[in-house]
């Protein structure tokens, strides 16, 4: 138990998705202007993220390994990522369309996403068993999601900052995110 | 390699057929027209419109949820063409404009050196900003910022400069001011606001009774858009053309030019636009809300009538004006003599209300050839008694009513409306010293009397006219008989030979303030005169009131108008309102009535909106020189120059009295700029103090 503890903790603060890896910064500055969109494109990222990861896990280990087809892994994840994201939505928005209205115009945005693609991989690659993979996956999202939501409390602020003309827009989004990126360092030691 | 084909020829099979059999078996109903809708938004996902994103707001439009024009940025043609997908007709929506309130910006005093975060908000943080007045434009451009169409720009004065043309009336400046100084709203809307202590007037703005923006509308004269400022005068007024020939302006007595010059020519300004417009040959066009589908009956087509009826017309409603003279105008026409307002720009005047869309039906009488019950009947839902006050008072005289040579000024005028001969003799007297009496005396010298007299019983300080119809009157030979109270009639045979009349000195002050005459006992005096005029006061004719039990529950007052609301205008019928000469304070001038017209349709348009009609606490209740904001009626300006306001172009005296010809004449564009250039666009509390760079 306590090592899926320590997974977690790992996954959400030290090697944080976004500022640690540095992956999925396309919505990490596309949609972190606002809190309300980026709660949204977090609980969808957890959402899809979860289910991608599982799945991907599944066909890596009882499809590729066993067809010793482990170089077709990029190729083969990236269209069952899309297919999955397709799927995903066709049966929310029949079966749950709570949920649908919710996340609804995040979902065609994730199929895109490195940060899911990127789990799925390093899932395999760190040789998970499926409960760890699971963990990771979630984890991991979670991490995405608090770090969107930390840089859209920034952004908002930000509006109303003076900010040099030339660092305006997207540059002050950079320069946010990489001393974020400094500060999450800070949680080395922890485990 | 061949394995590796097949895996991934076989993983796309798998997952194209999955996915195929999800959309079938997941299958949700969508409205194709959901998609075409879609199509025609401009896709920003701006979120202007409330739904979160083209998508969501096109389902909503097709759920019917949304109109067709729910889209803010894309503008009419996206409306039309969303319409055309929905086989709705869109009617021309009406846009919405960001507008600029305060005045002031970077002329109002500071109270402190900013040098922080060049935002507004940031600066409004710190009491309400640097300003003095607490409402003022803080200058640093956040609204400018936050434009995503480039619809405003910083001008010179620290203020946002709005350009209408590129305004989509998203509402993201108005979201951002901290002050509160941009209100963006539909012209229509904007037909519903009265003045309020929050507002931000100027003295002369706050003190029309029909709450024209006045310095607005000169600014637009200053800047040579006579187009822009006729229209702003009339999203408060329709009656330009007359209301510049006829109004006694009250605005200008609060005019601040005052305390250093004269005030500005306002009213002067208001009919030179007017008359431009009229000069053109063609009314400009006004915005319309979309029908609504409600019917109003306005009983009467005076300056309240035709002005409910104009207000409840541009809010959508469909309107029919009952009038029982012949012709539309009510006093305007009946009452005022060609001379001062010619018929055929009055006709010209109406004739672009009506235009509109609202219907008339002349030589009707209410409570005679139609009455409450047959109103009801025919489906109008609401009804304005804007009845006028067409009976006069009393001067109290025996026989006043028998002797023939004796009559009351409004009788006495609307003859001359109505075209009938008006048989007169050599002398003439009137008694009253309101503008009534000197349209009578005026009148009459133009008939051919050669003697005329006003007989008022105090002196010419305390007349109730404008002074600029007292001067006229006396240019025209008229005689002022002051300090004289008329006491009996002599008549030989039944006709009027003499008015005898008492000598009076003035005592102490009444409760209106003015001095109250007493007289001298045995000074009487006879006048030998051939007709007597009575225009001491005017009251509202009621009698329909006793006509049938469904009306006979509006109540009277005891200066027998109609009792109502004073803020709503309703009677103790719900459906039925009171405007103009007939509402509680009895007759007005013109600009009043105006006024009460729009405020009488205010209500009915909350009424059927299920809104209340009461006004907020905060509602401005100005009257003569009393109920200004306060502050607003500051008493010291430095540095203005003198410069004197234009003078009043007239006819020639000795011409003018042999024709009925207008006599006051219109100023010429180069005058108008010069006077449109003295207004110092006060606000409330600050005024330009580069006005006189401008006028040097």
């Amino acid at each position: 138990m306590s090592d899926y503890l320590l997974m977690a903790i790992s996954a959400i603060f030290i090697n944080n998705i976004l500022l640690a890896q540095y992956l999925g910064n396309c919505p990490f500055l596309g949609v972190s202007k606002k809190m309300d969109t980026a709660t949204g494109m977090g609980m969808a990222v957890i959402f899809v993220l979860t289910l991608a990861g599982v799945i991907t896990w599944i066909i890596d280990v009882y499809l590729l390994c066993p067809m010793d087809l482990v170089y077709l892994r990029t190729i083969v994840f990236i269209l069952v990522i899309a297919a999955l994201v397709q799927f995903v939505e066709i049966f929310l928005k029949k079966m749950v369309p709570a949920l649908y209205a919710g996340l609804g115009i995040f979902l065609p945005l994730i199929t895109t996403n490195c940060a899911v693609f990127g789990v799925a991989v390093i899932n395999v690659r760190e040789g998970f068993n499926f409960m760890e993979a699971l963990v990771f996956s979630f984890t991991s999202a979670v991490g995405f999601a608090l770090a969107l939501v930390l840089m859209a409390g920034l952004r908002e602020r930000m509006a109303t900052a003076r900010i040099p003309q030339v660092l305006e827009g997207t540059a002050i989004g950079l320069v946010t995110a990489g001393f974020m990126s400094l500060a999450f360092l800070g949680f080395m030691g922890m485990v | 390699m061949l394995s590796a084909l097949l895996f991934l020829l076989a993983l796309g099979v798998i997952s194209g057929i999955l996915l195929g059999i999800a959309s079938k078996a997941f299958y949700v109903y969508e409205d194709p027209r959901i998609e075409q809708v879609e199509n025609c938004l401009p896709g920003a996902n701006c979120g202007g419109c409330g739904y979160a994103g083209c998508g969501a707001a096109a389902g909503a439009v097709v759920g019917g949820k949304a109109e067709p024009d729910v889209c803010i940025a894309g503008g009419n043609d996206v409306a039309q063409a969303v319409a055309a997908v929905m086989g709705m007709v869109v009617e021309m929506a009406e846009p919405q404009f960001a507008l600029q309130t305060c005045a002031g910006g970077i002329r109002a005093e500071t109270k402190f050196n900013y040098l922080g975060i060049n935002d507004c908000r940031a600066l409004a943080l710190l009491y309400r900003g640097d300003k003095e007045c607490e409402k003022a434009c803080l200058g640093l451009g956040t609204c400018f910022r936050n434009c995503k169409f480039g619809a405003i720009t910083m001008g010179t004065q620290g203020l946002p400069i709005f350009h209408s043309e590129f305004c989509t009336g998203c509402g993201k400046c108005e979201e951002v001011c901290p002050n509160g100084t941009i209100k963006v709203q539909r012209s229509t809307e904007r037909i519903l606001e009265f003045n309020t202590y929050s507002d931000r007037l100027a003295p002369c703005q706050q003190t029309c009774p029909a709450e024209i923006d006045i310095p607005k509308y000169i600014d637009h004269i200053k800047n040579g858009r006579y187009e822009q400022a006729v229209l702003t005068i009339k999203e408060r007024n329709p009656f330009i053309l007359s209301c510049g020939r006829v109004c006694p302006h009250p605005c200008e007595e609060m005019c601040r030019r005052t305390l250093g010059d004269d005030p500005v020519s306002i009213n002067q300004l208001k009919r030179f636009v007017a008359d431009y417009e009229m000069n053109t040959g063609r009314h400009l066009q006004i915005p319309i809300g979309s029908d609504t589908g409600h019917k109003i009956a306005v009983i009467g087509a005076g300056p309240a009538g035709l002005s409910s009826a104009y207000f409840l017309r541009r809010l959508g409603h469909s309107v029919t004006i009952y009038e029982m003279q012949p012709k539309l105008g009510g006093m305007l026409y009946y009452g005022i003599p060609e001379y001062r307002l010619p018929k055929k720009i009055l006709g010209w005047e109406i004739q672009g209300i009506l235009d509109l869309g609202i219907d008339v039906r002349t030589n009707v009488k209410f409570g005679v050839d139609f009455d409450l019950e047959s109103l009801v009947a025919s489906g109008y839902e609401a009804v304005i008694l804007a009845v006028g006050a067409w009976k006069y008072s009393s001067a109290r005289l025996d026989r006043e009513d028998e002797t023939i040579g004796v009559e009351g000024g409004t009788i006495y005028l609307e003859r001359q409306g109505l075209g009938i001969p008006n048989p007169i003799g050599k002398t003439v007297g009137v008694i009253g010293g309101g503008n009534t009496a000197m349209d009578a005396a005026r009148s009459s010298v133009r008939l051919g009397a050669e003697k005329v007299y006003i007989i008022y019983r105090r002196t010419e300080k305390e007349m109730p006219a404008n002074p600029e119809e007292i001067e006229a009157a006396k240019e025209e030979g008229i005689e002022f008989l002051f300090l004289a109270a008329p006491n009996n009639i002599i008549d030989k045979d039944g006709r009027l030979t003499h008015l005898e009349y008492l000598k009076m000195k003035l005592g102490e002050p009444d409760d209106s303030g003015r001095r109250r005459p007493i007289p001298i006992e045995g000074s009487e005096t006879r006048l030998p005169l051939d007709n007597l005029v009575l225009a001491i006061g005017q009251y509202s004719d009621l009698s329909f009131v006793d006509s049938n039990r469904r009306i006979s529950g509006v109540e009277k007052t005891k200066w027998n108008s109609i009792k109502c609301d004073e803020d709503t205008n309703q009677t103790s019928i719900p459906y039925v309102f009171a405007a103009g000469d007939a509402f509680i304070d009895g007759p007005g001038i013109a600009v009043e009535a105006i006024g009460n017209g729009r405020q009488a349709a205010r209500s009915i348009h909350l009424l059927f909106s299920d809104e209340s009609m009461k006004f907020s606490k905060d509602k401005l209740r100005v009257k003569g020189n009393k109920g200004h904001i306060p502050g607003t009626i500051f008493d010291k300006i430095e540095g203005i120059d003198k410069k004197g306001r234009i003078s009043l172009p007239q006819m020639d005296p000795k011409v003018r009295i042999h024709s009925v010809d207008e006599v006051d004449l219109t100023i010429s564009e180069e005058e108008a700029l010069k006077e449109a250039n003295r207004c110092m666009n006060c606000c409330l509390t600050c005024y330009d103090k580069d006005a006189k760079k401008v006028n040097a």
